[in-house]
């Protein structure tokens, strides 16, 4: 056991990641690679116009990952010292060979030219250098545009920022270096009588999250849009219960892209069909037999890509954490199955070179096959306006409040924070506690309209779970809307 | 037994963190050190897949000047990390706004600094090997191998040690450790099957026995009959009954909630059958024991739910000042507006054998465990989710053949009031925000709102 006392000074990157590398190879290992990653945050918090909470933390660590005879091994240290980098190259070894008392079929990589240089995400205003009470006057004047709507029971708002420093080494002369930010915020209005706890979030559930600079918060406009949904949450508490039944539906963005990551990022990734995340979050209805058959997944209306060079995205890099290069990925082509999420294990078992959807949560985990940017691409013909004037008879569901599907990613259920009528192509009244369910390729093949590029934009998740040990990822969705019919909407009893 | 060189370096850490940030003009102060060794072996495919360690430490530092508040971490602890996080913590507070009702940091327990549970760590936990890891899995994949199913599960093993130092006056330590085994099984021909337990002794954890428990439920489970949607009296095992208890943790059992009245609990409010009996308890050792909460605060035991009745929440020292309560010592680290939460919850057992759970049900389900549960109303406790690994079909009181998972939509406040009969047996799980001691539950109806394909 290693004790926690206070450490001496630091050695260069280079230097620690050649170390690293040196004395795994000379244990044993067939590969290895090393990532050691800073990564500073900051978040704001403020409920009901009280500062609740400012933090600023930072993070740094390495961490070595090894096959030795075809089995993994992986271990990390918050300590950047050189003897350090043997003792945990040497337990990564250690944990290989452990490893490969219960292995059956040796892992093998696919090939890839090394990697070499640098990325880093376009940032025009630095996060980091904006003074603290600046943002604490952003969000705040924010917060109490809610708080001061009559009926407001309570508001919460939140900031946050994030970067990371990463530096990636392989034994096959791989060396990248990346700087990869992240900022999002939000304003949340809750309101309640009773039982009745109505929520409006501006802009998102969680936040508006980009990959950017503090330009993107200020683009938001929190405080000119905290009033409008403020307002929407008192009316709710008021609103008709959403009616049941078999309906037709316009997703919005703001629940459009919940739907795309529960119901085709999450069953695309290679190593959830394969079985290698069932013990936690499951596996996949998208068995690899359904690639090479051609399985409708949806209408000919949906193409979806997994593109990590997509700008705005929280999966943009430049290269995964295997020191793959970002790309685009077919993913599913006007409704038919096209690829899958892969890694260098992966994709050899297709057939494929790894599309690059390694990622990491940091320096003390290893990394997984994860979304980059899972996106519904816009489809020319119809403006979302267009789509709703198209509707006769439906409901728009606007910001996600609830989210679960099955095991194997087919049964799901979603609640959104509001629903408006459509009658005669027009939006109308509000209906509080929506719900709709389905099974997703039922409901991907019902969709029949697709918005165009005016409405596209990109969202995302900083929170997408995954991994024993538990890993967080911030993934990215563009969407720009659709409609879907006949999806039974209200579940359950109130 | 405690480690006292770790106590010195955690603690000493702490105390030199608090110096410098009272040093640097703060008015109160408050440190967190966080010190980890972890390790998970992960199995897929009846082989190890995943394997990895982790060596890990967090200082936090919450400094108070005046009623400005301003938190900062680091996991850097050199001189120039430690330097820098006492410098970003004092930069904040002295350019943020005020905190008007801010009740300042917690006093010392008047008995004396909380010097941590001897029931919470043990040393064969701590020790562990690769090597030990490795043997349980292939235990459990030798199960799955009689049975002829495959093994999908992870097996860790980790130690803490755990500091808090504040200007008050609190110096709190603990070392603490926790050992869990899941698995899932997988038959070829369909079936799948759950066994986990977690324990503060790895050697408590008997790799063989959960490997054989989830193949029987994984082979049981074998061409699995589809059940239309709909109301139907249930047995939850153990594992399932982890989520009720998390999930009102998540929603209701916190001084904030009830503070922002999003919260179900109200003292003398029934909400459960008179069987229902919950409690926060950091000391129960049949859990994994807590001596202290993030803020140092020795945890206090909480009666939740007694008999069926609300009774009380937890507090942290900021919603108890508001509330004109005494922290319960149920705070996170800070910052922290999610609010204070039980992380040892134990749900009393009850007297009947698991056999005569499922007797008293003439037709109805018995569930293994829940997938992917989310609050669909918080405030109503109305969870959906899915049925996984392990659903069957009960006629007249026997388990008759096994069930294609089911979603269901479901108020957990209804189900404890549904609650017929208790299990007497209690098992120690992993819930999603804590240890859980939960015992399995028959109750009279749940409500199931969908199929799916297997």
């Amino acid at each position: 056991m290693r004790r926690a006392t206070v450490l001496g000074s630091r050695p260069d990157m280079r230097d620690l990641t050649d170390r690293a590398l040196n004395t795994a190879n000379g244990l044993g290992a067939g590969y290895a690679d090393v990532r050691i990653v800073r990564r500073r945050e900051e978040s704001i918090a403020i409920k009901s116009g009280r500062l609740e909470g400012v933090a600023s933390g930072e993070t740094e660590g390495f961490g070595v990952r090894v096959l030795v005879d075809g089995a993994w091994g992986f271990a990390s240290s918050h300590h950047l010292d050189l003897g350090e980098a043997d003792r945990v190259a040497a337990l990564a070894v250690r944990i290989a060979r452990a490893s490969a008392t219960a292995l059956r079929t040796p892992v093998a990589l696919d090939d890839r030219p090394p990697a070499q240089g640098r990325f880093e995400t376009p940032v025009q205003e630095d996060p980091f250098t904006i003074p603290i009470e600046r943002k604490i006057g952003h969000l705040m004047e924010a917060d109490r545009a809610a708080g001061a709507v009559r009926g407001i029971s309570f508001t919460e708002s939140s900031y946050g920022a994030q970067r990371e420093e990463k530096t990636f080494a392989a034994s096959d002369g791989s060396y990248t270096e990346q700087a990869i930010t992240h900022v999002g915020a939000a304003v949340e209005a809750n309101a309640i009588d009773g039982d009745e706890h109505q929520r409006r979030s501006y802009p998102d559930a969680g936040g508006g999250w980009a990959a950017a600079g503090y330009e993107y918060i200020r683009g938001l406009n929190l405080a000119g849009n905290a009033e409008r949904y403020a307002d929407e949450a008192v009316q709710l508490l008021t609103a008709p219960q959403c009616p049941s039944g078999s309906k037709t539906i316009v997703l919005d963005p703001s629940q459009l892209y919940m739907q795309v990551h529960e119901s085709c990022g999450h069953p695309t990734e290679l190593d959830r069909v394969y079985g290698t995340e069932a013990s936690y979050a499951g596996t996949s209805f998208l068995t690899t037999d359904k690639l090479d058959e051609g399985f409708r997944y949806g209408s000919d209306l949906v193409t979806i890509v997994a593109d990590a060079t997509a700008p705005l995205g929280m999966g943009t890099f430049g290269w995964d954490d295997e020191g793959v290069a970002a790309q685009s990925v077919p993913l599913i082509q006007n409704g038919i199955l096209a690829g899958y999420l892969t890694s260098r294990e992966t994709a050899p078992r297709i057939g494929r070179a790894s599309g690059g959807a390694m990622r990491a949560d940091g320096w003390n985990r290893i990394p997984l096959i994860r979304m980059t940017n899972i996106n519904l691409l816009p489809v020319d013909g119809m403006s979302l306006d267009d789509i709703v004037a198209d509707t006769d008879d439906g409901l728009y569901l606007d910001t996600n409040r609830s989210w679960s599907i099955d095991d194997r990613r087919l049964n799901f259920q979603f609640a959104t924070e509001i629903a408006y009528e459509i009658k005669g192509g027009r939006r109308g009244r509000m209906f509080k506690n929506p719900t709709y369910t389905g099974i997703t390729y039922e409901f991907w093949r019902s969709c029949d309209a697709v918005g165009d590029a005016s409405s596209y934009v990109m969202l995302g998740t900083p929170n997408c779970g995954k991994g024993e040990p538990s890993q967080g990822a911030h993934v990215g969705h563009g969407v720009s809307g659709a409609r879907f019919r006949n999806v039974q909407v209200g579940v359950g009893k109130w | 037994m405690v480690r006292q060189a770790d106590q010195s370096d955690a603690l000493s850490i702490a105390e030199a963190v608090l110096a410098r940030a009272l040093g640097a003009g703060a008015t109160e102060a408050e440190v967190l050190v966080m010190s980890d060794d972890q390790a998970l072996t992960r199995f897929a495919n009846s082989e190890i897949h995943q394997n990895v360690a982790e060596t890990s430490v967090s200082v936090n530092l919450r400094f108070v000047l005046g009623r400005r508040i301003a938190t900062a971490s680091t996991g850097r602890i050199d001189e120039a990390g430690l330097a820098a996080v006492v410098h970003r913590a004092s930069a904040i507070a002295r350019t943020c706004e005020e905190l008007a009702d801010w009740a300042g940091l917690p006093e010392p327990d008047p008995a004396g600094p909380s010097s941590g549970l001897a029931a919470a760590y043990a040393a064969s936990t701590a020790d562990a090997t690769p090597e030990l890891r490795a043997e349980g899995a292939r235990a459990v994949i030798a199960a799955a191998d009689d049975q002829g199913v495959l093994a999908y599960g992870s097996f860790s093993t980790g130690r803490e040690a755990i500091a808090v130092a504040n200007s008050k006056g609190i110096r709190s330590y603990e070392e603490r450790t926790a050992a869990q085994l899941l698995t899932v099984h997988m038959s070829p021909d369909g079936g799948t099957g759950y066994a986990e337990r977690a324990a503060t002794d790895v050697t408590n954890i008997d790799p063989e026995g959960i490997g054989r428990e989830a193949a029987a439920r994984a082979k049981a489970t074998d061409n699995a009959i589809s059940m239309p949607a709909g109301e139907y009296p249930v047995v939850l095992e153990p594992y399932a009954v982890v989520d009720i208890l998390d999930m009102l943790g998540y929603v209701g059992f916190s001084g904030l909630a009830v503070e922002e009245g999003r919260s179900f609990s109200e003292p003398g409010r029934r909400v459960g059958s008179d069987l229902v009996t919950i409690i926060d308890d950091g000391a129960n050792t049949s859990g994994l024991p807590m001596t202290f909460d993030y803020e140092g605060v020795r945890k206090e035991r909480v009666v939740l739910i007694e008999n069926g009745v609300c009774r009380d929440v937890v507090y942290d020292a900021q919603t108890a000042a508001r509330a004109g309560r005494r922290s319960t010592g149920h705070g996170l680290p800070a910052p922290n507006s999610y609010g204070p939460f039980p992380l040892n919850m134990v749900m009393s057992h009850g007297s009947t054998p698991r056999e005569e759970l499922i007797a008293g049900i003439d037709r109805g389900l018995l569930v293994t465990r829940f997938h992917y549960t989310n609050p669909v109303h918080p405030k109503l406790a109305i969870i959906t989710g899915m049925t996984r690994d392990g659903t069957f079909l009960i006629e007249n009181g026997e388990i008759v053949a096994p069930v294609r998972n089911l979603r269901f939509t479901q108020s957990y406040l209804d189900a404890l009031a549904g609650v017929s009969a208790v299990g007497r047996e209690l098992r120690t799980l992993r819930g999603s925000f804590g240890a859980v001691v939960v015992p399995a539950l028959r109750i009279d109806a749940w409500s199931f709102t969908g199929t799916t394909e297997h």
